[in-house]
């Protein structure tokens, strides 16, 4: 076992800060090192109660890939609750197929799951696997070329015969042609094993068969010294129904277990410790971001003390948030399911004039068809939270994999003048303090506020301190009570325009309450009294005043993390916080300087953008699309922003933004 | 009160039409037809006795859409064709409250289509009026949905081609609990199906026949010239037998061959097999069938009244119902405990 070698920590000092010292591990791979940073690992030697070396790591990337119905989803699933149940900061990166059972053992139909685990404080889920779990030649083909030289790749050898390989164009076989010899290959009959373990429960051989991510999953638990009892406790209850099911897992886990333990090709095992350190105090549990962000929405429904209600439409990646709430109905959560996008966000905005907290849930296709019903509730003046999660475009594109590319979607994808606030949460757990801030806005300025999450942070997921209750904002909110203006002639009259001074909100009424009975509607209406208006300087005034409302929402200034005093500063929003906040801490391990901001609020801008921006010589805004943050910079602030730009399904690498960035800074 | 509108809190004191009317000028071209249905809407809300704050209008787009503006309740006029997917949201959420959706044949029916079917197959507690014109008003006179084959319009000046929507038949399929249809100019009857339709829970349809003065002057004057409408309108009454023309000579029938039903005249023979319409009949077939006796060019043999009203669970009080029951079952949803979830672990500084 070789594969670990050494790199610049993600760590916010940037330091070696790590226990262990160095071993002679990392001196035997250091030619691995010149070509592939693969991630630092600095290991320990030790002893467990067997015979077999321990050694002691400070981070892993591990990645299981095989078939979309070989279960890897599951598998990595399991292995990241195992860890965080263990105390190990980490971050996740599921990669799937938008075909559910994509034609078996072909290119297209392989499923990945990447975790990255460390006893610090980590950022992404790590730019190139240690350890490569391939359950078939397919998830072999696909994933060897992230896979740097010196790493560990643990092969199904079962799968490793003439039809399957010729399906993904090896010739001869990767495992006897020398074609991996750069790598710690571990050949290993997974398919026969789990069989063979599984001989006595009286299963067909292709029900046993399906056990064997099991088998994976124990061998894998058994070199990291990851706890099992969570695995086992899951199975039995998944599987509760079938209890001859739940054991056969539960027999292959140990099976795989035992099987490190015993067998003499895996002779050494890996302790990585708890991140005690990287933790502040609390209580802590693993989240992805759809699930933070469906939380986000439940709380922030509790802490408004209004009624949640979710209009929504299946779509890939945001039907997870549709699932989960629909799943919480004795938090009086209605949830519904429309015939199509309009309607769900046409729902939606009818629950809004009812004083409901109302959510719409989608990805860009489906902003796409919601852009009329948003520019309405623009009109309205109605809160209402659009939650759009991106995926690739344009049109359907990549459905499973992240992009950050309807930014101007959001900002400008409507009919007139209509502006929307936008919020982007950074990282899985943070979906929930943005979806209770996007509530915050909505309620706050009666209007519609996008909260553009991405596939990226939606299926990510990172360990959450678990806020109290009493941390959380109070979101409540005054409905109209009674008449809010005096006529001329004495009398007084509700006007449903009239508008918050401070604010600019007007008056939400709702149906049921007397006297305050009124009509709105789509066409512009009179200032004030609401009643339909085409008058010239009217509109005008609309038109200045609902901008000036969007305008003059509170965010708070952006804060610049500049410890050197640099001259560029990178600039980026939403999900690339992670990638970026780790390029920027090898940047600086190296001892280049470099400024960073992360924007939060889209629309409008922290105040104290442009003072920032004009503060440095270079500002490097790093995107997943082809450069729209960028573009908003520079018609607003006449600032010369460089973009950076990947559009490739996937998240930055670290290593590769960090050679950008130092590149930015040269020139 | 009816089971429809039992949660609606009921008006303090005795309503009048002006309760109803709100301070905006009507701006219908002058001698539409909208104008005859706001006034027996208006004059017909007092007799449902509601608070009137309970009471919401939502319109589409399109000239019958500027309905909600003229009545002195809630309301909301907004995009076209979307009115019953925001009312679906405001009635399955506020179960205290009457819910009205005022569309029209290019609203709901070509536009709006796919939100009225599914409004109706979920029937949601919503009455929806269906001002049928058979042409695009706002627009200034292209041809509708409804419209009859050949129209000829501003954009088909060789004749439109395509084949119309039978509103009443559309409801039916789409599984609609109660369906009916009225015409401008009857203000009795139209109040009288206003009367059941507010009666009926879940979704009801009132397709009402509205003329269009400016863009399709005269299109229903088959079923309101006195002597032409004797022959060509079929009043539907439950209970009664279906018998139409001058002293009731005409009737409809099961041709006992086909199943399908038909026109005959009246005779001793006939007069036994004369079908008596009930609109409760579990089975749509039949209100199906007299749905389509009607001719789509000549409007003859057009049933009016309340051709089904069939109680089906309704959406709002189901989704209700699984609130209560989730509570039941887990208890008041416990924030803290949802967010802590099953799988922690504690950090000590």
């Amino acid at each position: 076992m070789t594969s670990q070698v050494s790199s610049p920590a993600e760590k916010a000092d940037g330091s070696d800060g790590a226990e262990g010292a160095e071993s002679a591990e990392s001196a035997e791979s250091a030619d691995a090192a010149h070509d592939t940073v693969v991630g630092e690992q600095r290991s320990t030697p030790g002893r467990r109660a067997s015979d077999k070396e321990v050694r002691r790591l400070d981070r892993v990337i591990i990645r299981f890939a095989g078939d979309s119905g070989d279960g890897m989803q599951l598998t990595g699933d399991r292995f990241t609750s195992e860890t965080a149940a263990f105390g190990n900061d980490l971050s996740t990166l599921p990669n799937f197929p938008a075909e559910i059972r994509a034609p078996a053992g072909t290119l297209p139909g392989v499923s990945s799951f990447q975790l990255h685990f460390a006893d610090h404080d980590i950022l992404t889920p790590g730019d190139a696997p240690n350890v490569l779990v391939a359950m078939n030649p397919a998830a072999l083909k696909a994933n060897i070329g992230d896979v740097p030289r010196g790493a560990d790749i643990i092969v199904n050898t079962d799968e490793f015969t003439k039809r399957p390989m010729a399906k993904v164009g090896y010739e001869t076989s990767p495992l006897e042609d020398g074609s991996l010899e750069a790598y710690n290959v571990h050949p290993v009959p997974l398919t026969t094993m789990t069989i063979e373990a599984l001989k006595d429960f009286g299963l067909s051989r292709k029900e046993a068969e399906r056990s064997k991510n099991m088998f994976a999953l124990g061998l894998l638990s058994w070199m990291y010294h990851r706890p099992t009892e969570g695995t086992e406790r899951f199975l039995r209850a998944k599987f509760a129904k079938k209890p001859q099911i739940a054991e056969a897992n539960v027999a292959a886990f140990r099976a795989g277990w035992n099987f490190g333990e015993t067998t003499e090709d895996f002779a050494v095992s890996y302790e990585v410790n708890p991140a005690t350190r990287a933790f502040p105090p609390g209580t802590y549990r693993n989240i992805s971001g759809n699930l933070a962000l469906s939380y986000g929405l439940i709380a922030a429904g509790q802490q408004a003390d209004l009624p949640l209600y979710l209009g929504s439409y299946p779509i890939t990646p945001a039907s997870d948030i549709l699932h989960e709430l629909s799943r919480h109905k004795n938090f009086g959560v209605r949830t519904f399911q429309a015939e199509d996008e309009i309607a769900a966000i046409g729902a939606a905005l009818g629950a809004a004039f009812g004083g409901q907290l109302a959510v719409t849930t989608t990805s860009g296709p489906g902003v796409a068809l919601k852009s009329e019903t948003i520019g309405l509730a623009v009109s309205l003046e109605l809160p209402l939270l659009v939650v759009a999660i991106q995926r690739g475009g344009p049109s359907t594109g990549l459905p499973t994999k992240t992009e950050q590319a309807d930014l101007l979607q959001a900002m400008y994808g409507r009919n007139g003048e209509a502006p929307v606030p936008i919020v982007a949460p950074r990282t899985p757990a943070d979906c929930f303090d943005a979806a209770m801030d996007a509530a915050r806005i909505a309620l706050t300025y009666r209007t519609p506020v996008f909260l553009l999450s991405d596939g990226y942070l939606a299926n990510g997921s990172e360990p959450w301190r678990i806020p109290e209750i009493d941390e959380l904002p109070d979101l409540r909110v005054q409905f109209a009570t009674g008449p809010n203006h005096e006529l001329a002639d004495g009398t007084e009259v509700f006007w449903p325009y009239k508008r918050d001074p401070q604010t600019l909100a007007r008056p939400w009424a709702v149906p049921g309450t007397p006297g305050l009975e009124h009509r709105i509607g789509g066409i512009e209406k009179q200032d004030g009294t609401g009643n339909i208006s085409y008058d010239p300087a009217n509109h005008d005034f609309m038109v200045r005043t609902r901008q000036a409302k969007i305008d003059g929402i509170e965010v708070p200034d952006l804060e610049v993390d500049d410890p050197d005093h640099a001259r560029t500063l990178v600039l980026g929003w939403g999900s690339t916080y992670g990638p970026i906040t780790a390029a920027v801490r090898r940047l600086r391990a190296a001892g280049t300087p470099i400024a960073q901001a992360h924007l939060r609020h889209l629309n409008p801008f922290p105040r104290n953008l442009g003072e920032i921006l004009a503060r440095y010589e270079k500002v490097v805004v790093p995107e997943m699309n082809l450069g729209q943050l960028a573009t908003l910079l520079r018609a607003k602030y006449l600032v010369d922003a460089h973009s950076y730009n990947q559009v490739n399904g996937m998240p930055f690498k670290a290593e590769q933004l960090a050679t950008a960035l130092k590149e930015a800074t040269h020139d | 009160m009816t089971e429809a509108l039992s949660l609606v809190p009921k008006a303090e004191a005795k309503q009048s039409m002006k309760d109803f009317k709100s301070d905006q000028e009507v701006r219908w071209c002058p001698g539409c037809g909208d104008y005859a249905v706001l006034a027996a809407v208006q004059g017909f809300m007092p007799e449902l006795g509601l608070a009137k704050e309970n009471i919401v209008f939502v319109s589409g787009i399109g000239c019958s859409s500027r309905f909600p503006y003229y009545m002195n309740t809630y309301g909301m006029h907004s995009i076209h064709g979307r009115a019953p997917a925001i009312a679906t949201g405001l009635a399955s959420s506020r179960r205290d409250l009457s819910v009205w959706v005022v569309t029209g044949d290019g609203d709901a029916l070509s536009i709006g289509g796919n939100h009225l079917i599914h409004a109706l197959r979920r029937n949601v507690n919503l009455k929806i009026l269906l001002f049928n014109n058979r042409i695009y008003g706002l627009t200034k006179g292209q041809y509708s949905p409804t419209s009859e084959v050949g129209k000829i319009t501003k954009s088909t000046p060789m004749g439109s081609l395509d084949a119309p929507f039978n509103p009443v038949s559309l409801a039916i399929g789409a599984e609609a609990g109660f369906v009916a249809r009225t015409v401008d100019s009857d203000r009795k009857h139209l109040t009288e199906v206003l009367r059941q339709a507010a009666d009926h829970p879940g979704t009801a349809l009132v397709e009402i026949y509205q003329n269009c003065n400016i863009f399709n002057d005269g299109a229903f004057d088959a079923l309101k010239d006195k002597q032409q409408a004797e022959e060509a309108v079929i009043r539907l009454e439950h209970g009664q037998p279906i018998r139409f023309g001058a002293d009731g000579s005409k009737g409809v029938v099961r041709d006992p061959a086909t199943g399908d039903l038909k026109v005959v005249t009246v005779t001793a023979e006939t007069e036994a097999r004369i079908l008596v319409h009930d609109a409760h009949a579990a089975s749509p077939t039949t209100a199906f069938a007299l749905s389509r006796l009607a001719d789509p060019d000549t409007l003859h043999h057009t049933p009016i009244g309340v051709l089904r009203s069939v109680e089906r669970p309704v959406y709002d009080t189901l989704m209700a119902d699984q609130l209560d029951a989730a509570i039941e079952q887990h208890g008041k949803g416990d924030l803290s405990a949802l967010l802590a979830g099953n799988d922690t672990w504690t950090v000590v500084g």
